[in-house]
Protein backbone atom coordinates (compact mmCIF):
# COMPACT_ATOMS: atom_id res chain seq x y z
CA UNK A 1 0.00 0.00 0.00
CA UNK A 2 1.85 2.96 -1.31
CA UNK A 3 0.87 5.38 0.80
CA UNK A 4 -2.52 7.02 0.44
CA UNK A 5 -3.49 9.16 2.45
CA UNK A 6 -7.08 8.46 3.89
CA UNK A 7 -9.88 10.65 2.23
CA UNK A 8 -13.30 11.00 3.53
CA UNK A 9 -15.55 8.81 2.00
CA UNK A 10 -17.72 11.40 0.25
CA UNK A 11 -20.04 10.46 -2.57
CA UNK A 12 -18.13 11.31 -5.52
CA UNK A 13 -20.67 12.72 -7.97
CA UNK A 14 -20.13 16.48 -6.79
CA UNK A 15 -20.29 19.56 -8.92
CA UNK A 16 -20.01 18.22 -13.00
CA UNK A 17 -22.22 15.01 -12.50
CA UNK A 18 -21.18 11.73 -11.93
CA UNK A 19 -17.66 10.49 -12.87
CA UNK A 20 -19.05 8.34 -15.75
CA UNK A 21 -21.33 11.69 -17.26
CA UNK A 22 -17.93 13.41 -16.92
CA UNK A 23 -15.95 11.01 -18.82
CA UNK A 24 -18.30 10.76 -21.20
CA UNK A 25 -18.54 14.25 -21.47
CA UNK A 26 -14.79 14.65 -22.36
CA UNK A 27 -14.92 11.58 -24.43
CA UNK A 28 -16.62 13.77 -26.91
CA UNK A 29 -14.76 16.54 -26.73
CA UNK A 30 -11.68 14.34 -27.47
CA UNK A 31 -13.09 12.59 -30.54
CA UNK A 32 -14.45 15.83 -31.82
CA UNK A 33 -10.77 17.41 -31.81
CA UNK A 34 -9.74 14.51 -33.34
CA UNK A 35 -12.06 14.46 -36.17
CA UNK A 36 -11.52 18.24 -36.49
CA UNK A 37 -7.82 17.72 -36.63
CA UNK A 38 -8.43 14.57 -38.78
CA UNK A 39 -10.65 15.22 -41.23
CA UNK A 40 -10.28 19.08 -41.73
CA UNK A 41 -7.45 22.25 -41.67
CA UNK A 42 -9.07 24.23 -39.33
CA UNK A 43 -6.14 22.86 -36.54
CA UNK A 44 -3.45 23.86 -38.55
CA UNK A 45 -3.53 27.55 -36.68
CA UNK A 46 -3.89 25.61 -33.43
CA UNK A 47 -0.79 23.16 -34.11
CA UNK A 48 0.86 26.51 -35.09
CA UNK A 49 -0.31 27.74 -31.76
CA UNK A 50 0.82 24.59 -29.86
CA UNK A 51 4.20 24.72 -31.69
CA UNK A 52 4.88 28.48 -30.15
CA UNK A 53 3.41 27.51 -26.68
CA UNK A 54 5.30 24.34 -25.94
CA UNK A 55 8.22 25.47 -27.59
CA UNK A 56 10.07 27.35 -24.37
CA UNK A 57 9.39 24.19 -22.61
CA UNK A 58 11.21 21.93 -24.98
CA UNK A 59 14.20 24.63 -24.80
CA UNK A 60 13.87 24.32 -21.25
CA UNK A 61 14.24 20.93 -20.83
CA UNK A 62 17.00 20.59 -23.51
CA UNK A 63 18.72 23.29 -21.57
CA UNK A 64 20.84 21.56 -18.63
CA UNK A 65 22.32 19.19 -21.96
CA UNK A 66 23.02 22.90 -24.05
CA UNK A 67 24.60 24.18 -21.33
CA UNK A 68 26.88 21.36 -20.83
CA UNK A 69 27.59 21.02 -24.54
CA UNK A 70 28.42 24.59 -24.33
CA UNK A 71 30.61 24.63 -21.13
CA UNK A 72 32.90 21.84 -22.68
CA UNK A 73 33.22 23.88 -26.36
CA UNK A 74 34.37 26.69 -23.82
CA UNK A 75 36.65 24.82 -22.01
CA UNK A 76 38.19 23.34 -25.20
CA UNK A 77 42.23 23.38 -25.83
CA UNK A 78 43.82 25.44 -27.39
CA UNK A 79 45.40 22.45 -29.48
CA UNK A 80 42.08 20.77 -30.10
CA UNK A 81 40.21 23.52 -31.83
CA UNK A 82 43.30 24.20 -33.92
CA UNK A 83 43.02 20.63 -35.02
CA UNK A 84 39.40 21.26 -35.76
CA UNK A 85 40.03 24.49 -37.44
CA UNK A 86 42.78 22.25 -39.60
CA UNK A 87 40.24 19.31 -39.92
CA UNK A 88 37.21 21.86 -41.13
CA UNK A 89 40.11 23.86 -43.58
CA UNK A 90 40.93 20.48 -45.48
CA UNK A 91 37.11 19.61 -45.75
CA UNK A 92 36.63 23.53 -47.61
CA UNK A 93 39.35 22.80 -49.50
CA UNK A 94 38.04 19.19 -50.49
CA UNK A 95 34.54 20.13 -51.01
CA UNK A 96 35.74 23.70 -52.88
CA UNK A 97 37.66 21.34 -55.75
CA UNK A 98 34.71 19.20 -55.61
CA UNK A 99 32.74 22.30 -56.63
CA UNK A 100 34.26 23.39 -58.65
CA UNK A 101 34.56 20.20 -60.82
CA UNK A 102 30.34 20.12 -60.09
CA UNK A 103 29.77 23.34 -62.59
CA UNK A 104 32.26 21.79 -64.80
CA UNK A 105 30.19 18.63 -64.77
CA UNK A 106 27.46 20.45 -65.08
CA UNK A 107 28.08 22.54 -68.21
CA UNK A 108 29.35 19.85 -70.01
CA UNK A 109 26.12 17.54 -69.09
CA UNK A 110 23.90 20.30 -70.02
CA UNK A 111 25.58 20.84 -73.39
CA UNK A 112 25.83 17.20 -74.62
CA UNK A 113 22.02 16.48 -73.40
CA UNK A 114 20.80 19.96 -74.83
CA UNK A 115 18.48 20.80 -72.13
CA UNK A 116 20.07 24.01 -70.55
CA UNK A 117 16.61 24.14 -68.73
CA UNK A 118 17.16 21.18 -66.88
CA UNK A 119 20.57 21.94 -65.30
CA UNK A 120 20.23 19.84 -61.91
CA UNK A 121 17.86 22.32 -59.43
CA UNK A 122 20.00 24.74 -57.19
CA UNK A 123 19.44 25.56 -53.80
CA UNK A 124 18.56 29.19 -54.00
CA UNK A 125 18.91 30.01 -49.77
CA UNK A 126 20.04 27.67 -47.30
CA UNK A 127 19.68 27.86 -43.65
CA UNK A 128 20.72 25.84 -40.91
CA UNK A 129 19.54 24.93 -37.64
CA UNK A 130 19.80 22.90 -34.68
CA UNK A 131 18.59 20.30 -33.91
CA UNK A 132 16.84 20.56 -30.24
CA UNK A 133 17.68 17.59 -28.34
CA UNK A 134 14.67 16.59 -26.88
CA UNK A 135 12.68 13.16 -27.37
CA UNK A 136 8.98 14.10 -29.10
CA UNK A 137 7.72 10.64 -29.69
CA UNK A 138 10.00 7.46 -28.97
CA UNK A 139 8.97 5.21 -31.48
CA UNK A 140 8.23 8.13 -34.22
CA UNK A 141 11.55 9.28 -36.03
CA UNK A 142 10.63 12.94 -35.29
CA UNK A 143 13.04 16.17 -33.96
CA UNK A 144 12.81 19.27 -33.33
CA UNK A 145 14.05 21.89 -34.76
CA UNK A 146 15.22 25.71 -33.64
CA UNK A 147 14.12 27.18 -36.68
CA UNK A 148 10.10 28.33 -37.85
CA UNK A 149 7.85 30.53 -39.98
CA UNK A 150 10.17 33.50 -38.48
CA UNK A 151 12.73 32.55 -40.76
CA UNK A 152 10.75 31.91 -43.19
CA UNK A 153 10.39 28.30 -42.86
CA UNK A 154 7.46 26.34 -45.42
CA UNK A 155 5.78 22.97 -44.07
CA UNK A 156 6.87 20.43 -46.17
CA UNK A 157 10.35 21.52 -46.45
CA UNK A 158 13.49 19.98 -47.47
CA UNK A 159 16.27 19.36 -44.64
CA UNK A 160 19.76 17.97 -45.49
CA UNK A 161 22.75 17.66 -43.10
CA UNK A 162 26.22 17.22 -45.29
CA UNK A 163 26.11 13.81 -46.05
CA UNK A 164 22.49 13.24 -47.07
CA UNK A 165 18.75 13.74 -47.02
CA UNK A 166 17.58 13.43 -43.48
CA UNK A 167 13.56 14.39 -43.45
CA UNK A 168 10.72 17.14 -44.24
CA UNK A 169 9.31 19.78 -42.02
CA UNK A 170 6.06 19.08 -40.73
CA UNK A 171 4.22 20.93 -38.59
CA UNK A 172 5.34 24.63 -38.47
CA UNK A 173 5.31 26.82 -35.36
CA UNK A 174 6.64 30.72 -35.22
CA UNK A 175 10.54 29.73 -33.66
CA UNK A 176 10.60 25.75 -34.05
CA UNK A 177 9.57 22.90 -36.67
CA UNK A 178 9.21 19.48 -36.42
CA UNK A 179 11.22 17.39 -38.98
CA UNK A 180 9.73 14.02 -39.80
CA UNK A 181 12.72 12.03 -40.72
CA UNK A 182 13.23 10.18 -43.90
CA UNK A 183 13.66 6.81 -41.41
CA UNK A 184 9.72 7.57 -39.49
CA UNK A 185 7.74 4.49 -41.11
CA UNK A 186 5.29 6.92 -42.21
CA UNK A 187 8.39 8.72 -44.22
CA UNK A 188 7.77 7.43 -47.37
CA UNK A 189 10.28 9.05 -50.44
CA UNK A 190 10.67 8.69 -53.88
CA UNK A 191 14.15 7.63 -54.72
CA UNK A 192 16.22 6.05 -57.86
CA UNK A 193 18.93 3.65 -58.31
CA UNK A 194 22.08 5.71 -58.90
CA UNK A 195 23.26 2.89 -61.38
CA UNK A 196 20.26 1.50 -63.46
CA UNK A 197 18.10 5.15 -62.50
CA UNK A 198 15.33 2.48 -61.47
CA UNK A 199 12.70 4.32 -59.81
CA UNK A 200 11.02 3.32 -56.58
CA UNK A 201 9.88 4.33 -52.73
CA UNK A 202 12.09 4.15 -49.62
CA UNK A 203 10.09 3.79 -46.67
CA UNK A 204 11.20 4.95 -43.14
CA UNK A 205 11.94 1.16 -41.52
CA UNK A 206 10.71 2.39 -37.69
CA UNK A 207 15.00 3.12 -36.91
CA UNK A 208 17.11 5.50 -37.44
CA UNK A 209 20.00 3.29 -39.28
CA UNK A 210 17.49 1.69 -42.12
CA UNK A 211 14.95 2.45 -44.74
CA UNK A 212 12.82 -0.57 -46.67
CA UNK A 213 12.34 -0.59 -50.20
CA UNK A 214 9.06 -2.30 -50.22
CA UNK A 215 7.72 -2.25 -53.92
CA UNK A 216 10.93 -3.77 -55.79
CA UNK A 217 9.71 -6.83 -57.78
CA UNK A 218 12.32 -9.64 -56.82
CA UNK A 219 13.41 -9.36 -60.36
CA UNK A 220 14.27 -6.08 -60.05
CA UNK A 221 17.85 -4.98 -60.71
CA UNK A 222 19.23 -3.89 -57.60
CA UNK A 223 22.10 -5.22 -54.89
CA UNK A 224 23.75 -4.55 -52.15
CA UNK A 225 26.27 -1.56 -52.33
CA UNK A 226 23.90 0.57 -54.93
CA UNK A 227 23.40 4.22 -54.40
CA UNK A 228 19.62 5.46 -53.73
CA UNK A 229 19.08 9.30 -54.70
CA UNK A 230 16.44 11.50 -54.65
CA UNK A 231 13.99 10.87 -57.86
CA UNK A 232 12.34 14.08 -58.18
CA UNK A 233 9.17 12.82 -57.98
CA UNK A 234 7.03 13.48 -55.02
CA UNK A 235 7.43 17.24 -54.97
CA UNK A 236 9.76 18.15 -51.77
CA UNK A 237 13.24 17.31 -52.82
CA UNK A 238 14.56 17.87 -56.37
CA UNK A 239 16.31 14.72 -58.12
CA UNK A 240 19.95 13.85 -57.28
CA UNK A 241 20.56 14.25 -53.51
CA UNK A 242 22.14 11.35 -52.08
CA UNK A 243 19.65 9.79 -49.44
CA UNK A 244 20.92 6.19 -48.68
CA UNK A 245 23.06 2.63 -50.09
CA UNK A 246 21.40 -0.06 -49.82
CA UNK A 247 23.25 -2.91 -47.60
CA UNK A 248 20.74 -5.75 -47.80
CA UNK A 249 18.82 -7.23 -51.07
CA UNK A 250 16.94 -10.55 -49.88
CA UNK A 251 15.38 -12.29 -53.13
CA UNK A 252 13.00 -15.25 -52.48
CA UNK A 253 11.98 -17.17 -55.54
CA UNK A 254 8.28 -17.53 -54.12
CA UNK A 255 8.26 -14.09 -52.78
CA UNK A 256 6.70 -11.45 -55.57
CA UNK A 257 8.88 -8.56 -54.12
CA UNK A 258 12.52 -8.39 -53.35
CA UNK A 259 13.18 -7.63 -49.03
CA UNK A 260 15.46 -4.79 -49.70
CA UNK A 261 17.27 -2.65 -46.94
CA UNK A 262 19.42 0.21 -46.85
CA UNK A 263 21.41 2.58 -44.69
CA UNK A 264 20.55 6.38 -44.68
CA UNK A 265 23.60 8.45 -45.74
CA UNK A 266 22.82 11.32 -43.14
CA UNK A 267 23.54 11.20 -39.59
CA UNK A 268 20.68 10.58 -38.59
CA UNK A 269 21.13 9.64 -34.88
CA UNK A 270 24.14 11.82 -34.22
CA UNK A 271 23.61 15.42 -36.27
CA UNK A 272 22.59 18.14 -34.00
CA UNK A 273 22.95 20.70 -36.87
CA UNK A 274 20.83 19.97 -40.25
CA UNK A 275 20.33 22.68 -43.37
CA UNK A 276 17.16 23.54 -44.52
CA UNK A 277 16.72 24.22 -48.21
CA UNK A 278 14.78 26.69 -50.06
CA UNK A 279 14.95 25.71 -54.07
CA UNK A 280 14.92 27.65 -57.35
CA UNK A 281 11.60 27.89 -58.53
CA UNK A 282 12.27 28.41 -62.39
CA UNK A 283 14.31 25.94 -62.54
CA UNK A 284 12.81 22.50 -64.51
CA UNK A 285 12.42 19.86 -61.65
CA UNK A 286 11.76 22.68 -58.90
CA UNK A 287 9.40 20.79 -57.09
CA UNK A 288 7.64 23.61 -54.56
CA UNK A 289 5.56 26.79 -55.48
CA UNK A 290 5.02 29.18 -53.19
CA UNK A 291 1.29 30.11 -52.43
CA UNK A 292 0.11 32.26 -48.95
CA UNK A 293 3.08 30.53 -46.55
CA UNK A 294 1.84 27.19 -47.64
CA UNK A 295 3.27 24.99 -50.11
CA UNK A 296 1.17 23.27 -52.92
CA UNK A 297 2.99 20.34 -54.07
CA UNK A 298 4.18 19.50 -57.50
CA UNK A 299 5.07 21.94 -60.39
CA UNK A 300 1.36 21.37 -62.84
CA UNK A 301 3.20 22.12 -65.74
CA UNK A 302 5.80 19.50 -65.60
CA UNK A 303 4.44 16.24 -66.98
CA UNK A 304 6.21 13.51 -64.99
CA UNK A 305 8.05 11.44 -67.91
CA UNK A 306 9.67 15.16 -68.45
CA UNK A 307 11.78 14.53 -64.56
CA UNK A 308 15.12 14.87 -66.14
CA UNK A 309 17.09 11.39 -66.09
CA UNK A 310 20.45 13.49 -66.08
CA UNK A 311 23.06 10.59 -64.94
CA UNK A 312 21.68 7.71 -67.32
CA UNK A 313 21.51 9.87 -70.46
CA UNK A 314 25.20 11.44 -69.85
CA UNK A 315 26.10 7.79 -69.56
CA UNK A 316 24.54 7.04 -72.36
CA UNK A 317 25.89 9.64 -74.61
CA UNK A 318 29.61 9.12 -73.26
CA UNK A 319 29.59 5.19 -73.42
CA UNK A 320 28.70 5.40 -77.21
CA UNK A 321 31.58 8.36 -78.15
CA UNK A 322 34.35 5.84 -77.22
CA UNK A 323 32.97 2.75 -78.88
CA UNK A 324 33.39 4.43 -82.06
CA UNK A 325 36.55 4.51 -83.26
CA UNK A 326 36.68 0.82 -82.18
CA UNK A 327 33.89 -0.30 -84.21
CA UNK A 328 33.91 -0.78 -87.97
CA UNK A 329 32.88 2.50 -90.48
CA UNK A 330 29.13 1.53 -90.61
CA UNK A 331 28.85 0.85 -86.83
CA UNK A 332 29.60 4.73 -86.29
CA UNK A 333 26.68 5.63 -87.97
CA UNK A 334 24.46 5.53 -84.84
CA UNK A 335 26.93 7.98 -83.02
CA UNK A 336 25.85 10.56 -85.87
CA UNK A 337 23.46 11.50 -84.07
CA UNK A 338 24.87 12.29 -80.52
CA UNK A 339 27.69 14.38 -81.91
CA UNK A 340 25.97 17.14 -83.68
CA UNK A 341 23.08 16.34 -80.77
CA UNK A 342 25.76 17.22 -78.48
CA UNK A 343 27.51 19.84 -80.31
CA UNK A 344 24.42 21.83 -80.92
CA UNK A 345 23.82 23.37 -77.51
CA UNK A 346 26.96 25.63 -77.94
CA UNK A 347 25.49 28.57 -75.93
CA UNK A 348 27.68 28.05 -72.37
CA UNK A 349 25.29 27.52 -69.75
CA UNK A 350 25.27 29.15 -66.39
CA UNK A 351 27.35 27.65 -63.42
CA UNK A 352 24.79 25.98 -61.50
CA UNK A 353 25.76 26.81 -57.67
CA UNK A 354 25.83 30.45 -57.88
CA UNK A 355 21.90 30.97 -57.65
CA UNK A 356 20.82 33.05 -54.93
CA UNK A 357 22.84 34.24 -51.77
CA UNK B 1 -0.69 18.27 -8.20
CA UNK B 2 0.87 20.93 -10.96
CA UNK B 3 4.36 20.71 -9.92
CA UNK B 4 4.02 16.50 -9.83
CA UNK B 5 2.29 16.81 -13.76
CA UNK B 6 5.34 19.55 -14.65
CA UNK B 7 7.65 16.69 -13.26
CA UNK B 8 6.49 14.01 -15.08
CA UNK B 9 5.92 15.87 -18.60
CA UNK B 10 9.91 17.09 -18.19
CA UNK B 11 10.68 13.35 -17.55
CA UNK B 12 8.51 12.49 -20.47
CA UNK B 13 10.36 14.75 -22.97
CA UNK B 14 14.01 14.42 -21.46
CA UNK B 15 16.02 12.84 -23.85
CA UNK B 16 17.92 9.87 -23.18
CA UNK B 17 19.90 7.31 -24.92
CA UNK B 18 17.83 5.26 -27.62
CA UNK B 19 17.87 1.87 -25.24
CA UNK B 20 16.54 3.88 -21.98
CA UNK B 21 14.08 5.06 -24.56
CA UNK B 22 12.13 2.60 -25.61
CA UNK B 23 11.36 1.12 -22.22
CA UNK B 24 10.82 4.80 -20.81
CA UNK B 25 7.43 4.35 -18.97
CA UNK B 26 4.31 6.98 -19.54
CA UNK B 27 5.22 9.02 -16.53
CA UNK B 28 2.60 11.37 -17.24
CA UNK B 29 0.22 8.37 -17.54
CA UNK B 30 1.27 7.28 -14.03
CA UNK B 31 1.16 10.49 -12.29
CA UNK B 32 -2.91 10.84 -13.99
CA UNK B 33 -3.29 7.35 -12.08
CA UNK B 34 -1.78 8.19 -8.79
CA UNK B 35 -3.71 11.66 -8.49
CA UNK B 36 -7.15 9.94 -9.77
CA UNK B 37 -7.04 7.24 -6.61
CA UNK B 38 -5.29 9.13 -4.29
CA UNK B 39 -7.32 12.33 -4.84
CA UNK B 40 -10.12 11.75 -7.08
CA UNK B 41 -12.36 15.03 -5.89
CA UNK B 42 -9.21 16.93 -7.00
CA UNK B 43 -7.39 15.93 -10.61
CA UNK B 44 -9.87 13.36 -12.03
CA UNK B 45 -11.23 13.01 -15.58
CA UNK B 46 -10.53 17.03 -16.10
CA UNK B 47 -7.13 16.22 -14.81
CA UNK B 48 -6.31 13.35 -17.02
CA UNK B 49 -7.99 15.64 -19.95
CA UNK B 50 -6.04 18.05 -19.68
CA UNK B 51 -2.78 16.02 -18.99
CA UNK B 52 -3.73 14.45 -22.37
CA UNK B 53 -3.84 17.36 -24.31
CA UNK B 54 -0.91 18.63 -23.14
CA UNK B 55 1.16 15.63 -23.90
CA UNK B 56 -0.79 15.88 -27.37
CA UNK B 57 0.54 19.20 -27.78
CA UNK B 58 4.40 17.32 -27.86
CA UNK B 59 3.45 14.36 -29.46
CA UNK B 60 0.76 11.74 -31.22
CA UNK B 61 -0.65 12.13 -34.76
CA UNK B 62 -4.08 13.78 -33.88
CA UNK B 63 -5.30 16.04 -31.25
CA UNK B 64 -7.01 14.93 -29.01
CA UNK B 65 -5.81 11.14 -28.73
CA UNK B 66 -4.00 11.21 -25.84
CA UNK B 67 -6.94 13.57 -24.21
CA UNK B 68 -9.23 10.62 -24.88
CA UNK B 69 -7.17 7.78 -23.46
CA UNK B 70 -5.80 9.79 -20.09
CA UNK B 71 -9.16 10.37 -19.63
CA UNK B 72 -10.55 7.02 -19.86
CA UNK B 73 -7.04 5.89 -17.68
CA UNK B 74 -8.57 8.98 -14.78
CA UNK B 75 -12.12 7.32 -15.24
CA UNK B 76 -11.36 3.87 -14.83
CA UNK B 77 -9.14 4.97 -11.66
CA UNK B 78 -11.51 7.53 -10.21
CA UNK B 79 -14.19 4.83 -10.68
CA UNK B 80 -12.34 2.07 -8.40
CA UNK B 81 -10.31 4.24 -6.48
CA UNK B 82 -11.49 2.60 -3.04
CA UNK B 83 -10.61 -0.89 -4.48
CA UNK B 84 -7.32 -0.15 -5.87
CA UNK B 85 -6.46 1.89 -2.65
CA UNK B 86 -6.85 -1.14 -0.79
CA UNK B 87 -4.87 -3.60 -2.51
CA UNK B 88 -0.98 -4.30 -1.65
CA UNK B 89 1.93 -3.07 -3.82
CA UNK B 90 2.34 -6.51 -5.76
CA UNK B 91 -1.10 -5.97 -6.47
CA UNK B 92 -1.60 -2.43 -7.12
CA UNK B 93 1.12 -3.18 -9.85
CA UNK B 94 -0.57 -5.87 -11.56
CA UNK B 95 -4.02 -3.24 -11.63
CA UNK B 96 -1.58 -0.19 -12.98
CA UNK B 97 -0.24 -2.86 -15.45
CA UNK B 98 -3.92 -3.82 -16.67
CA UNK B 99 -4.64 0.32 -16.90
CA UNK B 100 -1.60 0.71 -18.56
CA UNK B 101 -2.44 -1.83 -20.98
CA UNK B 102 -6.05 -0.06 -21.60
CA UNK B 103 -4.46 3.24 -22.26
CA UNK B 104 -1.47 1.82 -24.80
CA UNK B 105 -4.89 0.05 -26.35
CA UNK B 106 -6.78 3.24 -27.11
CA UNK B 107 -4.00 5.00 -28.17
CA UNK B 108 -3.10 1.40 -30.56
CA UNK B 109 -6.28 1.80 -31.91
CA UNK B 110 -6.33 5.36 -32.70
CA UNK B 111 -3.08 5.76 -33.96
CA UNK B 112 -4.45 3.02 -36.62
CA UNK B 113 -7.61 4.17 -37.33
CA UNK B 114 -6.23 7.70 -38.20
CA UNK B 115 -4.15 6.12 -40.52
CA UNK B 116 -0.79 6.44 -38.27
CA UNK B 117 -0.77 2.84 -37.69
CA UNK B 118 2.78 1.82 -35.72
CA UNK B 119 2.89 -1.29 -35.41
CA UNK B 120 5.76 -2.46 -33.65
CA UNK B 121 5.87 -4.67 -30.48
CA UNK B 122 8.52 -1.92 -28.80
CA UNK B 123 5.03 0.13 -27.92
CA UNK B 124 3.65 -2.22 -25.49
CA UNK B 125 7.53 -2.10 -23.44
CA UNK B 126 6.29 1.11 -21.49
CA UNK B 127 3.21 -0.88 -20.21
CA UNK B 128 5.99 -2.92 -18.54
CA UNK B 129 8.14 -0.75 -16.92
CA UNK B 130 4.97 1.39 -15.88
CA UNK B 131 4.02 -1.46 -14.09
CA UNK B 132 7.07 -1.69 -12.48
CA UNK B 133 7.70 1.56 -11.37
CA UNK B 134 4.84 2.25 -10.22
CA UNK B 135 5.86 1.43 -6.51
CA UNK B 136 8.55 3.86 -6.48
CA UNK B 137 6.02 6.50 -8.38
CA UNK B 138 3.50 6.19 -6.09
CA UNK B 139 5.79 6.20 -3.34
CA UNK B 140 7.81 9.94 -4.13
CA UNK B 141 3.98 11.11 -5.55
CA UNK B 142 2.26 10.41 -2.12
CA UNK B 143 5.21 12.35 -0.42
CA UNK B 144 3.88 15.52 -2.63
CA UNK B 145 0.21 14.65 -1.62
CA UNK B 146 0.96 15.08 1.86
CA UNK B 147 3.41 18.14 1.53
CA UNK B 148 0.41 19.61 0.01
CA UNK B 149 -2.72 18.37 2.47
Amino acid sequence: MAGFATGAGRPLSGRGGSPGFRFALYAILSVGLMVLDQRFDWLERAHYLMQAATYPIERAVSSPLAAWRWTQKSFATRDSLEAENQRLRNRLRDLEVRSMRYDALAQENAALVGLRNSLPPVASRWLPAEIVNIQLDSLRQRVLIDRGSINGVLAGQAVLDDHGVVGQTMHVGPWSAEVILITDPEHALPVAIERTGLRTIAVGAGDSTSLALPYLPANADVRAGDVLVTSGLGGVFPPGYPVAKVTEVHKDAVQPLAHVRAAPFAHLDTDSEVMLIWFRHDALAAPLQEKHGQLVSGNREIHPLAVPEKAPAAKAVKAQLPQAPKGKAVSAAPVKPAVPHATKAAPPAAPGAKAGT
Amino acid sequence: MLKTVVGALVLTLLPLPSWLEVIRPGFLALTVLYWSIAAPRAGGIALGWGCGLLLDAFEGPVLGEHALALALLAYLAVREHQRIRSKPAFQQSLIVFAALVIYEFVLFAIDGWSGHALTTPLRWLPTFTGALVWPAAAAILARSYRAQT
